[in-house]
């Protein structure tokens, strides 16, 4: 791609990350302030609030994980500042602490002892001083290797191994090469091709502790006492030609290229250095992508088959597709149209220049089909049932 | 004659559909790459992105695709027939 091409511009938060998006966000730390934080959204155009059904009576890994979500959504460099409503002080105090340590605007307000009023009124006063202060930031020129993104893929079909999770990896192999952080996970979906990720490993010990977080997961389907014929592949899978996780699998790590895998992560876990990494996660679409969020991924690219229409509201995701049928019946929702591909009408380094120029206007501030659509789907991955 | 089918290797198996097939059409095999790998009588219809038998395969046997298994026959296949969940199945679940 042209030098020219690649004239990126962010905002280059207080601790020096960039990001693409200058979002002020309104964080409920429990279901309960949900109501609170819609209502902050509500009165101060240029806020958004984050609701979320969790975050009461969690205990263990699953409390740590919904913590790590939350503050990770609050630091991701898309979010110039953040509002953290809770209904008592003392989680809410804990989750604007881990979102301060940026050095980002920060400010956290319960409920109890002020009811869901005073609390939106104080919550909003200081929202008008976030928002405001956050309209003047300006975007600045930054390098293509300073980038954190993502992947995933969703209603996958036969389309995705042939054509754009190829091209995707053609990206990750591109971004990588000059330096940026690349994410993609779905442990479940690599049933199949473990081996290959594996060989992929930058050491032996990545490669160990990916084979651990692949088989605690098998592991974990059998305790359950059933199987995953019938949801993975799933039902759109199956109806888009895919007949086996193992032909699913094959054509999913075909989006991590030839890279090597740096890391393994937890879920919502930041990478400690540039390269690609592993995130133990759900394939379910809006999991994944809400864990990628919170793990500091800044764009992300999500290639669809039968036309899964995911969003996240801090981050945007790109589209693409190479099935024809879909890009014609659900063009709404496809930013990128790689179905000459089937045709053999555009090579994967065509494919690969096209994403990376979506990339790169996407980047600069042109919204994606998701954000238009206000596809601000949020969720959080439960690991088990709450007390 | 435009390629109707794509395969990933040229010793797989199956082969994809890129447009809908209809019984009866003599279908143009090629890879990804373009090279042509031959033509296959399509015995029923095949929707576009499923799957193309290229060669017989016998009841039991693993199914190729990728240059590697991606389940195993339940049923014996003819060359230019629907491949799907009908006719195999997953090896891990």
């Amino acid at each position: 791609m042209r030098k020219e091409n690649l004239k990126l511009m962010g905002y280059r938060r207080e601790n020096g990350r960039i990001g693409v998006r200058n979002h002020v966000v309104i964080i409920p730390v429990d279901d309960l302030s949900n109501a609170a934080a819609e209502g902050v959204a509500h009165l101060v155009r240029g806020t958004m609030a984050i609701p979320h059904p969790y975050g009461r009576l969690q205990f263990g890994e699953d409390l740590e994980l919904t913590f790590r979500t939350l503050i990770g959504t609050g630091r991701n460099p898309n979010v110039a500042a953040a509002i953290v409503i809770g209904i008592e002080p003392n989680w809410t105090e804990r989750i604007v602490q881990g979102i301060a340590e940026t050095g980002k605007p920060v400010e956290g307000f319960s409920i109890e002892r002020s009811g869901d009023l005073k609390t939106v009124e104080a919550a909003a006063r200081r929202a008008v001083q976030f928002v405001q202060w956050a309209s003047e930031l300006k975007r600045e020129p930054f390098e293509l290797g300073e980038l954190v993104v993502s992947a995933k893929c969703g209603e996958s079909d036969t389309t995705l191994g042939l054509a754009s999770n190829p091209a995707v990896g053609r990206v990750l192999e591109r971004l990588v090469d000059a330096g940026a952080t690349a994410i993609f996970g779905e442990t479940s979906e690599i049933t199949g091709a473990e081996d290959i990720v594996a060989s992929q490993a930058a050491t032996p010990e990545v490669a160990e502790k990916f084979m651990r977080a692949f088989r605690s997961y098998q592991e974990f389907i059998k305790s359950q006492g059933v199987d995953l014929l019938g949801s993975q592949p799933t039902q759109g899978n199956i109806r888009g030609g895919l007949s086996t996780i193992e032909e699913k699998a094959l054509g999913n790590i075909q989006k991590i290229g030839r890279n090597k895998v740096q890391s393994v992560l937890a879920p919502a876990e930041e990478p400690k250095g540039p390269g690609l990494h592993f995130m133990d996660s759900s394939s379910a679409a809006a999991e994944m992508v809400t864990l990628c969020a919170a793990a500091g991924s800044v764009v992300h690219f999500f290639a669809t088959g039968q036309g899964n229409v995911v969003g996240n509201p801090i981050v945007p995701v790109i589209k693409l597709c190479a099935n024809p049928v879909t890009v014609r019946t659900m063009s709404e929702h496809i930013d990128v149209d790689l179905s000459d591909m089937l045709k053999l009408k555009l090579s994967l380094d065509e494919a690969a220049d096209k994403l990376m120029e979506v990339l790169v206007r996407t980047v600069n501030g042109r919204l994606t089909a998701a954000e238009v659509l206000r596809h601000d789907e949020f969720v959080l991955t439960k690991l088990y049932r709450s007390a | 004659m435009e390629h109707s089918i794509l395969m990933h290797e040229p010793e797989d198996d199956v082969g994809v559909a890129v447009v809908d097939l209809k019984a009866g059409t003599e279908a143009r095999a090629v890879t990804l790459e373009g090279r042509y790998i031959g033509t296959v009588k399509v015995t029923e219809d095949i929707p576009l992105g499923h799957k193309v038998a290229m060669r017989d395969i016998p009841e039991g046997e693993e199914v190729i695709k990728y240059g590697r298994p991606i389940g195993r026959a339940t049923k014996s296949i003819a060359k230019g027939s629907h491949v799907h969940i009908h006719n195999i199945k997953s090896m891990r679940w």
